[in-house]
């Protein structure tokens, strides 16, 4: 590859701090707006956030009820395995370990689902212990529905594919099960700083 | 790169030697690619607002506030700079004399560069195929390719017209509106005289016009559609 | 955010299916819908390409690039008939 076109730089930024930026990522100022469909909308009356699968007794949660639970305000670097990064951003919801909090299960793998048929999967340990929540704010301002609103998966540990947006609820699996992109080539876990972005890598 | 030309405050037309260019269709598009130093990559289609007559390949980039590539193309790109292509391509916004007429030629903002693309070479063939180009634009500082296509509406075969969404000068007596069923029923060639319709410019207008075609009673094999957006940029 | 449609691909599907292949004819293996490629809705902005029947929402075609290599999942694809 030995064309360059003069003075192209794109959109990054280059004075971030190079330890907060995983292999092969490039920090962006802006929220790029990424979808494999088109965004959904379903009213809020309608919402629920459940957990089901290899658990007793499944639960779940109306709108008003998560909005009940103890929240938490988190500011975390997002990675998007289309190269951009996003530091110190600033979201609002529940922690799984509160919405899982209690449950008994021999279950290892999680997948998670959303509204328009979004799934990724990852496993039961990656949600817990601080690393994941169902987020429904965005810089204190309610999700956009083009970011994920109402709410969405936020797992900020891994490459942002696996925080799902319009996510509904997560499965408890004994095995595990691709999701979206996992079937088509990504890679099934997806660590930014091993930069796993495909099967294999 | 040979030239630039400044269309409108956000759109400049590129003209580019291609030595190796083999030709094109009027409506295709190009890939350009943009490569850094570092190896970053992006890459956006554009359509070719050149004839295949015009000997140059021109093609019209709009700038996107947010873009990543237009704002280069628009902004940063000087005569002498090469640009990596890939084209043409594309096979169905595509008019040929063969496939006859009458012609309806829609357009929405930068939609209007294929359309440009295939009034140019409807001319330089001296096609005698009725055409009609309604183009809908925010203001008439905006409309591209503006003094050209005054000219062309001189020529009997050509009736070009435009529709200002967001404000017109002063005794201006075009449309003002945006388009929809109602305006489309008044300009456009009715669907028993079975025109071929093509209608190019952002998702939401296309999709407006489509359903206003197929309501109107055209058949929705002879209406065409592209769709600009936000990935354009 | 909006969907493109099939023209915006077509360098891919060219580089892909080695012709022009906006002008074939494809049926919806989800609901059976007929359209011209180019009639079918993009979604560019992703991890890959993601190509979804307008009649039904399906996916008709997942296109995604691993190390320059485009692989392509057509299990949403009844057919791909170019034209004559």
């Amino acid at each position: 590859m030995s064309f360059v076109s003069r003075g192209f730089r794109g959109r990054r930024r280059g004075d971030a701090d190079p330890a907060r930026v995983p292999p092969g990522q490039y920090v962006t100022g802006d929220f790029p707006v990424l979808s494999a469909g088109p965004t959904p909308h379903h009213p809020l009356e309608w919402w629920s956030f459940e957990v089901r699968g290899a658990l007793d007794e499944p639960r779940s949660w109306s709108w008003e009820e998560l909005q009940a639970l103890p929240s938490e305000t988190v500011t975390v670097d997002i990675h998007c395995v289309t190269k951009w990064s996003k530091l110190d951003t600033v979201w609002t919801g529940v922690s799984l370990d509160t919405l899982l909090d209690g449950v008994e299960t021999s279950a290892e793998y999680v997948l998670a689902w959303s509204d328009g048929g979004y799934t990724t999967n990852l496993p039961l340990d990656d949600l817990r212990g601080g690393s994941a929540w169902v987020a429904y704010a965005f810089d204190g301002e309610p999700l956009e529905p083009e970011h994920g609103g109402p709410a969405r998966l936020l797992v900020p540990h891994l490459y942002f594919w696996k925080s799902a947006k319009w996510v509904r609820g997560i499965e408890l699996r004994d095995e595990d099960e691709p999701g979206f992109w996992e079937g088509y080539g990504y890679h099934n876990y997806g660590d930014p700083w091993k930069e796993q972005r495909y099967a294999g890598d | 790169m040979t030239e630039l030309v400044e269309e409108t405050p956000r759109a400049k037309s590129i003209v580019l030697e291609a030595p190796h260019w083999a030709g094109h269709r009027a409506g295709q598009h190009v890939d350009v690619r943009l490569t850094a130093e570092d190896g970053y990559q992006a890459q956006r289609s554009y359509s070719i607002a050149s004839a295949p007559e015009d000997g140059f390949l021109v093609l019209t980039v709009e700038r996107l506030a947010d873009g990543e590539v237009s704002p280069y193309l628009v902004d940063e790109l000087r005569p002498g700079d090469e640009l990596e292509l890939r084209g043409p391509v594309g096979g169905y916004f595509v008019w040929e004399e063969r496939d006859g007429g009458p012609l309806f030629l829609l357009g929405g903002g930068s939609g209007v560069v294929p359309l440009r693309s295939i009034l140019r070479h409807h001319r330089a063939i001296a096609s005698t195929v009725p055409v009609r180009l309604l183009y809908s634009a925010r203001s008439l500082p905006e409309v591209i390719y503006r003094d050209e296509l005054m000219r062309l509406s001189a020529y009997d075969e050509l009736d070009i017209r435009f529709t200002l969404t967001r404000e017109g000068p002063d005794g201006w007596r075009g449309y003002t509106r945006r388009i929809d069923r109602e305006l489309l029923a008044e300009v456009a060639f009715p669907a028993a005289a079975r025109p071929l319709v093509y209608v190019c410019g952002p998702t939401g207008f296309v999709e407006t016009a489509a359903n206003a075609f197929v309501e109107l009673g055209h058949d929705p094999l002879r209406v065409k559609t592209e769709r600009f957006g936000p990935t354009g940029g | 955010m909006d969907s493109l449609d099939g023209n915006a691909i077509a360098g891919l599907l060219y580089d892909v299916y080695g012709q022009e292949v906006t002008t074939a004819t494809t049926i919806c293996a989800h609901c059976g819908a007929a359209r011209p490629a180019a009639e079918l809705r993009v979604y560019l902005q992703a991890p890959g390409v993601v190509v979804r029947c307008p009649s039904c929402d399906g996916v008709v075609l997942a296109l995604v690039t691993i190390h320059r290599v485009t692989c392509v999942d057509a299990r949403g694809l009844d057919a791909l008939e170019p034209e004559q």
